[in-house]
């Protein structure tokens, strides 16, 4: 660099600009919500709040491995479903089960991740077809195997991790171990791509040719990003399963609720921009929006136009503003 | 006169690539036109075919003047162009190619027996029987591919007929085939405008040779009246107005790098040296096998015969990040497809193979410094080390990924095309670190295809000509020299 190289100030705008677009959108809505019910702002019901918002913004988190590095996961919609439908199943009420099925969980989030990854890489299929037959392939086996509704029960023990936190908290009554468990996402995803590791990821999802030319492991490294996405899709599961309950209906459109919320934190479908804090504020945004949408009486059945509205919307500014 | 190009001048982004260019074809002539890479002869014959339009100068047609909106109008007027790379469908057959948009027709359905009987017709008239129109185009070899391009040419009425390159993917014995369509076009009265690097064919086929360089006419010449050397002194006459850092003056080192007999699918028998403190430049023609070369020895598209040694040692190199840890670093000709992450910092960008290569978490910030003083080293201008590099001129971007590589203290250097698109200044800085780093103790492989670099820059040229050495050059040889080699012209 030459002398009239660092201009401090002039970075930290730039660096701003990222985020600064879903910063300013969550800011409004906030408002809005501070206008139309202030009791929103009572500690409680923040917490309350956050730990509804808990599985979107780590699956969000999830998919933003995937999609910076220049994919789609389109299977974590369904891999949460299978997730809980096959954990109701096989702890099936008995509490010393709960914690060899939560690894259990966990171990088959991952393999999935596996088998997208490998399959997106070595067989070169496209990501996108790659998680949309995974996707088919998870709902198919997980009704065959139950014989059309879930069976079985979850314990009171695996419950918990969704629905209760640290009791007798003074001011805040309850600290919920989902948003414990968020927290802990968040540092891993934040911490993960402040390392080489991220670096190098942007610039897999951003030139896969340089990068292969300057020595990084490509597929590798996108495998690595699939293996994220199943990872958190699976403690998105434990959480979801204790907070809503058995149903087929647990995941349904999950992914493109996490792929909306990450696009609307700005990261670039295609891969190589965009941070994870961006794509973790997305999906906090849309659970706002979703809560404000409640309050003015707006029809849940909507809420899906909505998603479609904002994903089209955020895509074609993102076009617009870097041309 | 059949074809007329008066003063033709064309810009691109204001950069002038023809400057009041003429040249005339008569009927039943092969008119040849050459230059080197960039001296505007595909832009030439893409105005003379209506792809491009001319920002000045005249075209005539039979002593008519015309002007081409679209290749389609220029068609119709009867100037056809065949491409180095051929338009048809391959799952088609050839004659849905050949009357491709234009099917004849009987009641509102195609007559496929009429267009069988004229694509025969056609072939037979240009004496090649031996292909059905019924075959599908895909599965015909490159040169009868090729018949096809011209025969459709040829359907739409084509008086004169552009063949850009047309021997570039053929085989040897398909050439003779070529050869004789050629000749056969000729009697009918066709004009060819004929674009080659190959001076043989040029001396074979051509009554007249237009040679063309840094987008201005240089002369026209009739075939019979001059020789292959006064051609190419023709070619690369120009003065020398750069100058180059002072060669080595130390004898070379050690080999670090020597191929004995290797090859690939694109290069053969290839015996190369590269020795600690040298420049070595690679000279030849595009698809001479250059970027091949470079690319085989890091490893991307990897030598299947012969051997490899790294300072002495026998090394197989499986992938570029094989070849980063042992000591190879590449800086491609196509900076932005191939070396840059254009979204990304001049930081991230110049942090890119340490990051990738050796990860790590201790160290990172005296990583960090490191990075910087090479980014100071190698004077990248820029609005802070924050900014994206896709807003940096083409010389910074070359020297953030120069910096890259020198983070890696490669012992090895494969430079392609290292100044290309690159302004005189930072031409010149970019020259001097080549030179440095040659008199550190690096050996340096330095591909260019513009001859005074090639030259200025070099310990010793070798130059290549279809995937094989033509020959070896000492330091600073004429430039007919290298061209001769490149070229096939001295042999």
């Amino acid at each position: 660099m030459t002398a009239e190289a660092t201009l401090p100030s002039r970075w930290r705008f730039g660096r701003l600009t990222g985020i600064g677009p879903i910063l300013a959108l969550l800011a409004v809505l906030l408002m809005v919500i501070a206008i139309r019910q202030p009791s929103f702002y009572d500690p409680p019901s923040l917490l309350a709040f956050l730990k509804r918002a808990a599985p979107l913004v780590i699956l969000a988190a999830g998919q933003y491995f995937v999609i910076v590095a220049g994919d789609f996961d389109l299977s974590v919609g369904s891999l949460v479903t299978a997730e809980v439908v096959i954990a109701a199943r096989l702890i099936d009420g008995d509490p010393a089960m709960t914690w060899p099925v939560v690894a259990l969980m966990i171990g088959f989030g991952l393999m999935v991740g596996l088998a997208n990854g490998l399959i997106t890489t070595a067989l070169r299929v496209p990501s996108f077809i790659t998680t949309l037959g995974m996707y088919l392939i998870l709902v198919g086996a997980v009704y065959t195997w139950t014989g059309g509704s879930p069976r079985g029960a979850l314990t009171e023990e695996f419950r918990l991790l969704g629905r209760r936190g640290i009791e007798g908290i003074p001011f805040l009554q309850q600290l919920p171990y989902a948003v414990l468990v968020l927290a802990g996402i968040a540092t891993i995803a934040v911490v993960l791509m402040r390392s080489d590791f991220g670096k190098v990821l942007l610039a897999v999802g951003g030139n896969p040719r340089a990068a292969a030319l300057s020595g990084a492991r490509v597929n590798l490294m996108r495998v690595i990003a699939f293996l994220i996405s199943g990872l958190f899709a699976a403690v998105a599961a434990v959480l979801l399963g204790g907070f809503g309950g058995v149903s087929f209906q647990v995941g349904a459109g999950l992914e493109f609720t996490a792929i909306t919320a990450v696009v609307l934190g700005g990261v670039v479908l295609g891969g190589g921009r965009g941070s994870v804090i961006g794509a973790m504020l997305g999906a906090v945004t849309l659970e706002v929006l979703f809560t404000l949408l409640n309050l003015f009486g707006v029809s849940g059945a909507l809420k899906s136009a909505v998603q479609g509205l904002i994903i089209i919307a955020a895509v074609a500014i993102g076009r617009t503003r870097r041309n | 006169m059949l074809l007329e190009l008066n003063g033709i001048s064309k810009s691109f982004l204001g950069v002038r690539v023809l400057d009041g260019v003429g040249l005339q074809v008569r009927a039943g002539e092969v008119h040849a036109v050459v230059g080197e890479n960039g001296a505007g002869k595909s832009t030439l014959m893409k105005i003379a075919s209506g792809a491009h339009q001319p920002d000045a100068g005249m075209i005539h047609l039979d002593g008519d003047p015309v002007s081409f909106r679209d290749p389609r109008q220029a068609q119709a007027a009867g100037i056809g162009i065949i491409h180095q790379e051929f338009n048809l469908l391959p799952e088609r057959t050839v004659a849905q190619n050949v009357f491709l948009g234009r099917e004849p027709t009987r009641r509102g359905l195609v007559d496929l027996r009429a267009m069988h009987e004229r694509t025969e017709e056609l072939l037979a008239s240009v004496g090649q029987e031996g292909i059905s129109p019924q075959a599908t185009a895909g599965t015909l070899g490159v040169a009868r591919q090729q018949v096809v391009e011209i025969v459709k040419a040829l359907s739409l009425d084509a008086r004169v007929l552009i063949m850009d390159e047309p021997t570039a993917s053929l085989a040897d014995h398909e050439v003779e085939l070529l050869y004789a369509l050629v000749r056969r076009l000729q009697e009918r009265g066709i004009g060819i405008l004929y674009v080659s690097h190959r001076l043989k064919e040029v001396f074979d086929l051509s009554s007249r040779i237009t040679v063309l360089k840094d987008g201005k006419l240089v002369t026209t010449l009739d075939t019979a009246a001059t020789s292959p050397e006064a051609l190419v002194r023709h070619m690369v006459g120009r003065e020398l107005a750069h100058y180059y850092p002072p060669r080595a003056t130390a004898t070379p080192g050690p080999a670090r790098l020597a191929l004995k007999a290797a090859g690939n699918r694109k290069l053969h028998a290839i015996d190369l040296e590269l020795r600690a403190g040298e420049v070595v430049g690679i000279g030849g023609l595009q698809g001479s096998g250059r970027s091949s070369l470079a690319r085989a020895i890091f490893g991307v598209n990897r030598f299947s015969t012969g051997e490899m040694f790294l300072d002495g040692s026998p090394l197989h190199v499986r992938s570029p990040r094989h070849a980063v840890r042992a000591g190879i670093a590449y800086v491609t000709e196509d900076r932005k497809a191939e070396g840059l992450v254009l979204g990304q910092s001049v930081l991230d960008n110049a942090m890119l193979a340490l990051r990738a290569v050796t990860p790590t978490v201790a160290g990172r910030a005296a990583r960090a410094v490191g990075i910087r003083e090479l980014l100071a080293g190698v004077q990248v201008h820029a609005a802070g080390e924050r900014q994206e590099v896709r807003f940096l001129s083409g010389g910074n971007q070359q020297k953030v990924i120069l910096a890259r590589w020198l983070a890696m203290k490669p012992r090895i250097l494969l430079f392609d095309e290292p100044t290309r698109g690159i302004d005189v200044g930072a031409k010149a800085a970019i020259h001097d670190l080549i030179r440095r780093l040659a008199d550190d103790g690096a050996a340096v492989l330095m591909i260019s295809s513009e001859l005074p670099e090639l030259i200025g820059m070099s310990d010793r040229i070798v130059v290549l000509r279809d995937g094989r050495v033509a020959g070896e050059l000492p330091a600073g040889p004429p430039e007919e020299s290298v061209v001769g080699l490149a070229t096939g012209a001295g042999s």
